[in-house]
């Protein structure tokens, strides 16, 4: 075998210096300023006084989770029907798919809020309409539509394009075998497509559960999330240490329930976009 | 009956998922300050933002900065795929693609204050007291643009054939260049698509510059998000308004245009036969 050129050797290099400096440095000085008190002192009790915050913990981890589930809910129905249509439509539904994903997350959040707003649109009709208002914006409700709404698409594309990947062939070979149109579902199309789902599920939970814009906008700063936690603790200096904490642990809250995800897979399919 | 269900499920689904995209953009040229009645028609936000020195240095900030960490971050992972492609030591190739996707796995405000507590250490260690700003907004995007573009470049490394270099090096070659004439012109694609989404990705980013901007310097996302923060602020619909078009332009444009190359393709094997 040929010994390696120097070129094809230091090639690497940059990046690794890059990483070292900029990745595993960064992720160093959480774990220090999560460890340590604002004189540099080694202390636990940042770690500990996060019992205070439980209840937000608690908080976050319930919204995402359902505004995980609801997207599953509305998001792999509409895959698999997205799925059925003509190569056509089917471009055409990936493009629309995909175009509220590259808008901007505020953007949305911000058009989401102005359509619900007391003053809004919404209201507005439902007045003209005789109804009552409703106030969708500060109360748990606006917090988790807007997760869903913000990232419905993250967990339809993953979805939609396993289930194009799917041999049809298997669902003819169930229906030839005696299957009814849902014992296909449920015991060929749904285990075939579990690899989507869990890259969906992954990108809808860790964005749900950190988000602060979406709780400050449709939660009109009265509903307090761990990314709104973290982004006020790191707002004053001598908070950071405390914030630090909260973000270690959030990190490993996280590396934990995507590890669990990612045992119920097989393969490491998907897409990430 | 069965078809007309699924199309109108996802009909519904992608006309909730647009309303408050469409309300935003109509109310972007409605001339009293309302969001529940449109009074008349006219250009006063659009006006008023194309007046905003703040919102056009904004977006030349944003620009700039797409350009730059997108560039530099393919260069740099460019030559770290070249670099892993011939790296022998199989833990080592692992460690530093999983360290490289930190950034990626990472929920964006863990990645935006852990590159926040470097940069503080940083500035308390050398007393800078206006540290974070350009160059530390270029660093963060380089950053997390890199996992992207190794991403990207990657599968085209894997996908060479290997005896195509070893023959150009064979033919007198230096690795370097049997590098450059040989297998650059091969991996393009890649890196193409790596820079895309690397400068869609800093364009779009708001979380984690969040955390590693200063005032002085503010890009588009974080424009909206000051401008957005207390009050509506109408020259925002208008804003996001143009943003939405251009992004629903770019994807017709591409979709378009990739339909047109897919026809043309077809018909040049078709020739072929």
């Amino acid at each position: 075998m040929k010994r390696k050129s120097i070129f094809q050797r230091m090639a690497a290099a940059p990046h690794i210096v890059w990483m070292v400096m900029f990745i595993v440095a960064p992720m160093l000085f959480v774990l220090y300023f999560a460890f340590t008190d604002e004189k540099g002192r080694f202390t636990f009790d940042n770690i500990l006084s996060l019992s205070g915050y439980s209840n937000v913990f608690v908080l976050s981890i319930a919204f995402a989770l359902i505004a995980t589930v609801i997207c599953l809910l509305i998001g792999y129905p509409l895959a698999y029907f997205m799925s059925k249509a003509s190569p056509r439509t089917r471009k055409l539904l990936m493009v629309l798919i995909m175009l509220p994903m590259w808008c901007n997350l505020l953007i949305r959040t911000y058009a989401l809020m102005a359509l619900l707003d007391n003053g809004g649109l919404l209201n507005a009709l439902l007045v003209k309409l005789g109804l009552n208002k409703l106030y969708i914006v500060g109360s748990d409700f606006g917090v988790i539509l807007g997760m869903v709404y913000d990232f419905l698409p993250y967990m339809v594309l993953p979805i939609f394009t396993t289930m194009t990947k799917l041999d049809k062939r298997y669902i003819e070979a169930a229906a030839d075998l005696g299957c009814n149109s849902w014992q296909t579902m449920t015991k060929v199309v749904m285990p075939l497509t579990v690899s989507g789902v869990i890259s969906g599920v992954t990108m809808v939970f860790v964005p749900s559960i950190s988000t602060f814009y979406i709780s400050q906008k449709l939660g009109a700063g009265k509903i307090d999330l761990v990314g709104d936690t973290i982004e006020r603790l790191f707002k004053n200096t001598s908070t950071y240490n405390v914030g630090a904490a909260v973000s270690l642990v959030m990190m490993v809250l996280i590396i934990i329930s995507v590890g669990i995800m990612n045992k119920f897979s097989d393969d490491d399919g998907g897409i990430i976009v | 009956m069965k078809k007309f269900l699924s199309s109108g499920y996802i009909f519904l689904i992608f006309a909730l998922l647009y309303a408050p995209i469409l309300v935003l953009i109509v109310f972007s040229f409605n001339e009293g300050g309302s969001l529940s009645e449109f009074t008349g028609f006219s250009f006063t936000w659009y006006k008023e933002l194309f007046n905003d020195e703040q919102a056009l240095t904004a977006l030349k900030n944003s620009l700039v900065l797409a350009v730059l960490s997108s560039c530099i971050a393919t260069v740099i992972g460019t030559f770290a795929a070249l670099g892993l492609h011939h790296m022998k030591r199989k833990w080592a190739k692992g460690a530093i693609t999983s360290i490289t996707n930190i950034p990626m796995m990472n929920p964006d405000i863990v990645t935006g204050v852990s590159m926040m507590l470097l940069f503080v250490a940083v500035a308390t260690i050398i007393k800078a007291n206006d540290f974070m700003g350009f160059g530390t907004m270029l660093v963060a995007h380089t950053t997390f643009n890199l996992p992207y573009v190794l991403l990207s470049v990657t599968p085209r490394f894997n996908a060479l054939d290997k005896s195509l270099s070893e023959a150009a090096m064979d033919l007198g070659c230096t690795p370097a260049r049997a590098f450059f004439s040989v297998e650059l012109p091969e991996i393009v694609p890649g890196i193409v698509s790596g820079l895309m989404l690397g400068f869609t990705m800093s364009l779009d980013d708001f979380v984690i510059s969040h955390f590693v901007s200063s005032p002085n310097f503010q890009t588009l996302p974080l424009y909206v998000y000051n401008q957005t923060v207390h009050n509506v602020k109408f020259s925002m619909y208008a804003l996001c308004a143009i943003i939405v078009a251009t992004i629903l332009a770019i994807l017709l444009i591409v979709n378009f245009a990739g339909s047109m190359g897919d026809r043309r393709s077809r018909r040049a094997k078709g020739g072929a036969r």
